[in-house]
């Protein structure tokens, strides 16, 4: 049994634009597995749906086994167990670096204040940014406070966590330290599914790559075989594109 | 016509121009525009400021006369004020001398023209502006002693004035004790409503219908008529509590209920003007609708609602002169009274600088605010 199931996941907007149209997937625990394909083809609406954040309109997404979308289910509990980190960072602008990250452990899941606190200054100690902890975050590089959504969100010890194209808001030579922490979780065994862009990240850190096109996994397989030899002609004609553009 | 060779590669085609090559334009270097006649404006302006200084001198000083008010001192501080207004010449003179200058520069050398014409033009306006100023202050002054200093008297008889203050001024307490409580149930009455304007989901469709009808309502209400229907017409239906309630409780319960409606506005807009993503952000981690609300979006929202929020308790402030209707007597109430005593509203003119003094710092402050939000807006967030 995989750690996440998903299994002919279909939704659309307002009955009409579809976006996802039947998607399989599975992640196994350590494993990380990296969505690739075109603006558009789902990549982020798929990792909003594994964490609630979006409904589906059928499918079922199972966390070890345990059917978690549909109704009934208690997304706040699943939100805890199921990290996401976005695009656009979306830190708390009103709130400083260290209590971004021991808001939710502290009034979600009913941390202590000390203990809450101790915990995020390990984790922004790992990321060096611990001389920040009281620093608000637009005193910070777009790096670095993607580098603390990171953490937040690690904060609530995730069981999986699901990374929505982390670099793609970000200056080129910002890219390396944030991919860096990804490594990292990688070497430790967290499992992740990440939405990305950056096919030689995704090509070295995957474990599984997915490529998905107009809603569906065309493709899917080890990254060696999927960007040295794909088999399906849309994700051939994808990376094609990406390589004339010196993107791989 | 034949093709010689059908099966030879065709010719490449050179790629489209993208755009046909331009005629060149030369640029004619253009004079400044002389600034000789905004200067002799100035010039007009400051020589009929004075002939009207001097006009409404005289005519300050018939009006003293006439209620028996004649002193050196006063005539010497008029006229040295008019002489002060000769110090426009200055400005405006140098303006003439300037335009004239750069007028003569042109064939010389553009540059300084331009530069020159420049500061001449600006020196004029400063005159202009000073003279229209002065102009407006003069004309007041003559409203003031017109028909031997009917205006005056009737508005600003500094004997009344000064002996109604204790009065009026003690009744100006009963407005700030009203605004104070009105305020601050404002504050909490106004986010309630907002929150319940924004209730999710199905269940809270018949919430937020409620919510909406109720500011659909009061926003509608004039406050005088909301204040009138609450205070007379609650005290009539003789129901426990209500019938114990003094005019000011209902006076402060009237504005509630309608500044609340304004308020929950401001508040709906500053949490609807709260990013999407802040939200996504927060329930992603496991904070419910409330916890997303209590600690992500209002604090965010409330510091961008500071300036509207107080335009909105100015408003308020003044309207609490508005319960004068139901008999509370208030500052306006108060010097209503001694104006009917009196046949002089004098008193009111104290009430209504008393009213100008409070706002005043307040309306500074929004400005401030709103500087600073627009400043940090400009730097990027």
């Amino acid at each position: 049994m995989a750690l996440v199931e998903i299994r002919d996941v279909r939704k659309s907007y307002g009955g009409v634009v579809p976006v996802l149209n039947g998607v399989d997937l599975d992640v196994e625990e350590h494993q990380v597995v990296c969505l690739i394909g075109p603006s558009g083809c789902g990549k982020s609406t798929l990792l909003r749906c594994i964490n609630g954040l979006e409904t589906i309109d059928s499918g079922e997404i199972r966390l070890h086994g345990d059917r978690v979308s549909g109704p009934g289910v208690d997304v706040d509990a699943l939100r805890r167990d199921v990290g996401i980190v976005f695009q656009s960072f979306n830190l708390f602008p009103h709130m400083s670096v260290v209590d971004n990250v021991t808001a939710a452990p502290i009034k979600v899941l009913g941390q202590g204040r000390g203990e809450a606190k101790e915990r995020a200054m390990e984790l922004l100690a790992r990321i060096r940014l611990d001389h920040k902890a009281t620093e608000f975050p637009d005193r910070l590089s777009g790096g670095q406070q993607q580098r603390v959504a990171i953490v937040r969100a690690l904060a609530m010890d995730p069981i999986v966590l699901l990374l929505d194209e982390i670099t793609s808001a970000l200056d080129p030579e910002l890219v390396s330290e944030v991919l860096d922490i990804v490594r990292d979780l990688r070497d430790e065994g967290m499992t992740m599914v990440l939405a990305t862009h950056e096919m030689g990240f995704a090509r070295e850190v995957s474990s599984k790559v997915c490529f998905l096109y107009g809603g569906v996994v065309h493709e899917e397989g080890p990254p060696e075989q999927i960007f040295s030899d794909p088999k399906d002609e849309r994700t051939r004609a994808f990376l094609q594109r990406i390589i004339e553009a010196g993107r791989l | 016509m034949d093709e010689p060779a059908a099966t030879a590669a065709p010719e490449p085609t050179p790629p489209p121009r993208i755009r046909a090559p331009r005629a060149i334009r030369k640029w004619t270097p253009a004079p400044p525009k002389s600034a000789k006649g905004v200067a002799l404006g100035a010039i007009a302006a400051v020589v009929a400021l004075i002939g009207l200084g001097l006009f409404s001198v005289s005519a300050v000083r018939e009006g003293l006369a006439s209620v028996g008010f004649e002193d050196a001192s006063t005539d010497i501080a008029l006229y040295g004020l008019v002489a002060l207004l000769l110090a426009l010449f200055v400005p405006a003179l140098k303006g003439l001398s300037g335009a004239s200058k750069a007028d003569r520069l042109v064939a010389v050398d553009l540059a300084e023209a331009r530069a020159e014409t420049a500061a001449a033009r600006e020196i004029s306006r400063v005159a202009i502006g000073y003279a229209a100023a002065a102009a407006i202050v003069f004309l007041f002054g003559l409203f003031l002693v017109a028909n031997e200093v009917a205006v005056g008297k009737t508005f600003f008889d500094l004997a009344l004035i000064v002996e109604t203050f204790h009065l009026v001024g003690s009744a100006f307490w009963v407005n700030v004790e009203i605004f104070m409580v009105a305020e601050a149930l404002v504050l909490v009455w106004g986010l309630l409503i907002a929150v319940a304007r924004l209730a999710p989901g199905k269940a809270g469709a018949p919430v937020r219908l409620i919510a909406t009808a109720y500011v659909d309502l009061f926003r509608g209400l004039p406050a005088i008529i909301a204040i009138y229907l609450v205070g007379f017409g609650l005290p009539l239906t003789d129901l426990p509590i209500l019938r114990d309630m003094t005019p000011t409780m209902f006076a402060i319960l009237a504005l509630t209920l309608t500044y609340g409606a304004y308020v929950s506005e401001v508040y709906r807009s500053g949490i609807e003007s709260v990013h999407w993503s802040q939200t996504a952000a927060a329930r992603s981690l496991g904070f419910s609708h409330m916890q997303t609300l209590r600690f992500v979006v209002v604090p965010q929202a409330v510091r961008r609602i500071i300036p509207p929020l107080l335009n909105d308790f100015i408003s308020l402030q003044k309207d609490t002169a508005l319960v004068s209707v139901i008999g509370t007597v208030d500052a306006f109430n108060q010097a209503k009274i001694i104006a009917s005593n009196h046949f002089n509203l004098s008193s009111v003119t104290t009430v209504a600088v008393l009213f100008v003094l409070i706002t005043i710092p307040q309306a500074r402050l929004v400005d401030k605010l709103i500087e600073r939000d627009q400043k940090r807006m400009r730097a990027g967030g």
